[in-house]
């Protein structure tokens, strides 16, 4: 990495709730060992949070607490709680599959269903029920659109989706994590496995996407956490070192573990 | 000559590779071995050979078909002598089919071109010199040019004749038969129960007048052809006599060119595949054994996907991981490894006596009581040989599915439920799906060893020959209580059970080709089926 100073978006207003996504004194078990030190932080509607941080340091593990796919796991364990506004996601009134529906999630590697493009991105209606024709080729195309890949695939919605491109497939997996119109939108390293022009495409994706969406993003590039981000958390050894606005964390960051981290002095 | 020590360009312990190639290599050949023993043995059976007549030192001949030849017993090892055996058929009058000759003895061997090789229904096949046909009007002929066809055509106008018989006596008696049954037994049940009987004796009389007419009408039609015969010598001289009745097939053995030979074998193999066994098993078709193979492979293949699928879904899916859990796996696998002959001792227990027993209590108790206790489901059965196969091939189809369950990336499973599914939804549209090559391949494997049991089958309800077929006309149709034949009981009942074993040796060689053949069918087509679901998952990138 270069050791001139990465330029950041200037921070956006907070135009809706500042608390969107509340993480109170929360930490995290795997088993005997402790992932997660107690951390707090709000993230605001409509905004891009970006969580950087070496590897193991314990993002990914919290982005895949906010939908819970870590109940898939043995013998986790956790304390504090996580609120979705202002309602926990620890409710045992809520049903998590009705959390993951306001939830949705892009993966590392790109994971379509081995079924065609249409149906990879209407998954999540079918799965709620939704079989009215109309409403699944209206879905299908919004977010196809939305996805930036409408044009690529529209003739092919009936091919198998694994003929697709790499950076094709990854732009499907959020057009089908975006068609139930999910409230936030977590994205655990969307890029890793994507070339720059990809990238790219992904990137601005996320600026659109920013209008309706409450996004997160795991990445461990420095630039993309730059280019697309409004606030950024940085988490070293499972415990969250520094969160503010993606411009203060990168100009003037207040722990010197960020300021060595986002230089590349360590990391 | 380079010394040993200094030729170090061979790596040390590289000429022990072809070492670890043996195993293989004994496999194989042990494998190619059977096949071309089976092919060779198997295809022979329908070829027709030159038939020889023999002459031997004291003047005596015989005319037969030459099946082998071996060392003498007791002959000196430095000085072989070898003895043949020939196929020289007329069971009725030389007692045997099959005799064995010194080869010292024999003095000529000269191929008669008047010599008529005939198949019959019984009494094994016959080899004679034909003198006079009677046609079926009762008109002898003297022997010229145009013998043989007109031989054909009596051949043919006979086995037309026999099959119309056989179409009256086994369809439509059966069916008065079937009836009569019925009526019988709701006669003893109004008598029993003192209520009016007359509308049902009336029944049984008319029925009892339908066979009698019936009957009647396949002696007429077997009349039709009963004058015809062939009148003949045989190599000792003495005359014969054979209804024309009682003929399948007739050929000239040393005037037949090979194209005729080539029809002749396809004649014999379509009987093969398509008829009736005749005389013990040992001539004619395998239609009843193949039939009953198919059907009841199909049928434990229908009930061991389902249930071994299901649970599989639940010991990888639902059950939590701990002792119990690994306790149910040890005896899952532990399962696979029974000998099969306890399954059938098992499926006699449980399947047959309780549950059949259970069954006939509870739906037929009629029968029993007013048919001389006749077991339905009681005994055994298309439906038990099916549940014990099925029974004992259901570790092979559990372990196959949570392979292929386990194969299924996680990402998709994530994906999945991070969509917003439930966990019975990602099992049935994501996982399902993407393992149904993985549980196909179990339903193989299943397929494979269900269809080659034999064990177990012969204690619930396979049998040497079956008068009906599992599935007819007759409704219900899938007739799940009868009892059916099946190859490989086949092979078993003609190899060893057999009176005649020199006639069943050839046949046991056809049967066990089959087998083979079917076996590798079932295979190629469940093979055929998984790598066209395999097609659609190609090039999954997790």
């Amino acid at each position: 990495m270069s050791n001139a100073r990465i330029q950041p978006r200037p921070a956006a207003d907070i135009t809706g709730r500042p608390d969107f996504i509340s993480i109170k004194n929360f930490g995290f078990w795997y088993g005997d060992k402790k992932a997660l030190k107690s951390m707090t932080l709000d993230i605001p509607e409509r905004h891009v949070v970006a969580f950087i941080g070496p590897s193991g340091c314990g993002k990914s593990t919290l982005l895949r607490n906010l939908n819970r796919m870590n109940d898939l796991v043995d013998g986790i364990r956790h304390e504090g709680d996580i609120a979705i506004k202002g309602q926990s996601i620890y409710d045992p009134g809520l049903e998590v599959i009705s959390l993951r529906r306001r939830v949705g999630m892009v993966f590392q590697k790109s994971n379509p269903f081995p079924k065609s493009v249409y149906e990879n991105v209407v998954f999540a209606l079918r799965v709620m029920g939704v079989s009215n024709r109309a409403i699944l080729d209206e879905a299908c195309e919004t977010s196809l659109r939305k996805a930036a890949l409408w044009e690529e695939v529209k003739d092919r919605l009936n091919d198998n989706a694994l003929g697709l491109s790499g950076g094709q497939m990854q732009r499907l997996c959020i057009a089908r994590a975006i068609a139930n119109r999910p409230e936030i939108l977590l994205m655990d390293e969307p890029c890793s496995a994507l070339d720059p022009i990809a990238t790219g495409k992904i990137e601005e994706l996320i600026h659109e996407l920013k209008t309706q969406f409450t996004i997160v993003i795991v990445t461990h590039s420095m630039q993309q956490a730059a280019r697309v981000s409004d606030r950024t958390a940085f988490f070293y050894l499972g415990e969250l070192i520094e969160y503010d606005t993606t411009e203060k964390i990168f100009m003037n960051p207040s722990q010197a573990q960020t300021e060595a981290y986002i230089s590349g002095r360590f990391g | 000559m380079a010394s040993p020590s200094s030729d170090n360009s061979t790596p040390k312990g590289e000429p022990w590779v072809w070492f670890t190639s043996v195993g293989l290599l004994i496999g194989l050949s042990m494998v190619a071995g059977l096949l071309g023993l089976v092919l060779i043995n198997g295809f022979s059976v329908f070829w027709a050979p030159q038939v020889p007549t023999v002459k031997f030192k004291d003047g005596t001949e015989i005319v037969g078909q030459f099946v082998q030849r071996r060392v003498r017993p007791n002959s000196p090892a430095s000085d072989p002598q070898y003895e043949r055996q020939y196929q020289i058929g007329l069971r009725e009058l030389n007692s045997t089919s099959y005799v064995w000759v010194d080869e010292l003895n024999i003095t000529e061997e000269k191929i008669a071109p008047e010599t008529l090789g005939l198949e019959r229904m019984e009494n094994g096949p016959a080899f004679i010199t034909p003198k006079t046909i009677v046609d079926a009007a009762g008109k002898p002929h003297a022997m010229d040019a145009t013998t043989f066809s007109m031989i054909r055509a009596e051949v043919e106008h006979a086995s037309e004749i026999r099959e119309r018989v056989l179409d009256i006596n086994q369809n439509k008696i059966g069916l008065v038969n079937a009836e009569m049954e019925e009526t019988r037994i709701s006669l003893r049940r109004a008598e029993d129960r003192q209520e009016p009987t007359v509308e049902l004796t009336d029944k049984l009389k008319t029925l009892d007048t339908k066979f009698a007419e019936l009957k009647k009408e396949a002696d007429e039609i077997s009349k039709l052809t009963a004058r015809a015969q062939l009148e003949g010598v045989d190599a000792k001289g003495r005359s014969v006599t054979i209804p024309f009745a009682g003929i399948v097939r007739a050929w000239e053995p040393n005037r037949m060119t090979t194209m005729d030979r080539i029809g002749l074998m396809f004649s014999r193999m379509h009987e093969f595949l398509f008829d009736a066994p005749r005389e013990a098993n040992t001539e004619g078709g395998l239609m009843p054994a193949i039939f009953g193979t198919l059907v009841m492979t199909v049928f434990m293949s229908l009930l061991v996907t389902p249930v071994g699928v299901i649970a599989a879904i639940y010991l990888k899916e639902y059950a939590k991981d701990g002792t119990v859990l690994r306790v149910v796996r040890i005896c899952v696998n532990n399962l696979a490894g029974v000998p099969s002959i306890v399954f059938g001792v098992f499926g006699l227990g449980f399947f047959v006596y309780v549950l059949g027993g259970t069954i006939d209590q509870l739906f037929f108790s009629d029968q029993l009581k007013y048919n001389n206790n006749t077991p339905v489901f009681g005994t055994g059965g298309l439906l038990w040989c099916s549940l014990t196969l099925a029974l004992m091939t259901l570790p092979v189809v559990i372990v196959a599915t949570e392979e292929a369950l386990s194969a299924v990336p996680r990402g998709m499973r994530e994906a999945s439920l991070a969509a917003g599914a439930s966990k019975w939804q990602t099992v049935r549209d994501i996982l399902l799906p993407a393992s149904a090559p993985g549980i196909l391949t179990g339903v193989i494997l299943a397929m494979a060893r269900g269809a080659g049991e034999v064990a177990p089958l012969m204690i619930v309800g396979v049998v040497k020959l079956a008068p009906t077929l599992p599935i007819d006309g007759l409704a219900p149709f899938l007739h799940l209580d009868r009892k059916f034949m099946h190859l490989g009981f086949h092979i078993y009942d003609l190899g060893f059970q057999s009176p005649d074993s020199d006639a069943a040796r050839p046949m046991v060689f056809a049967t066990t080709l089959l087998l083979i053949i079917l076996v590798v069918c079932l295979n190629l087509g469940a093979i055929t089926i998984r790598n066209r679901l395999r097609a659609r998952f190609k090039g999954a990138s997790f």
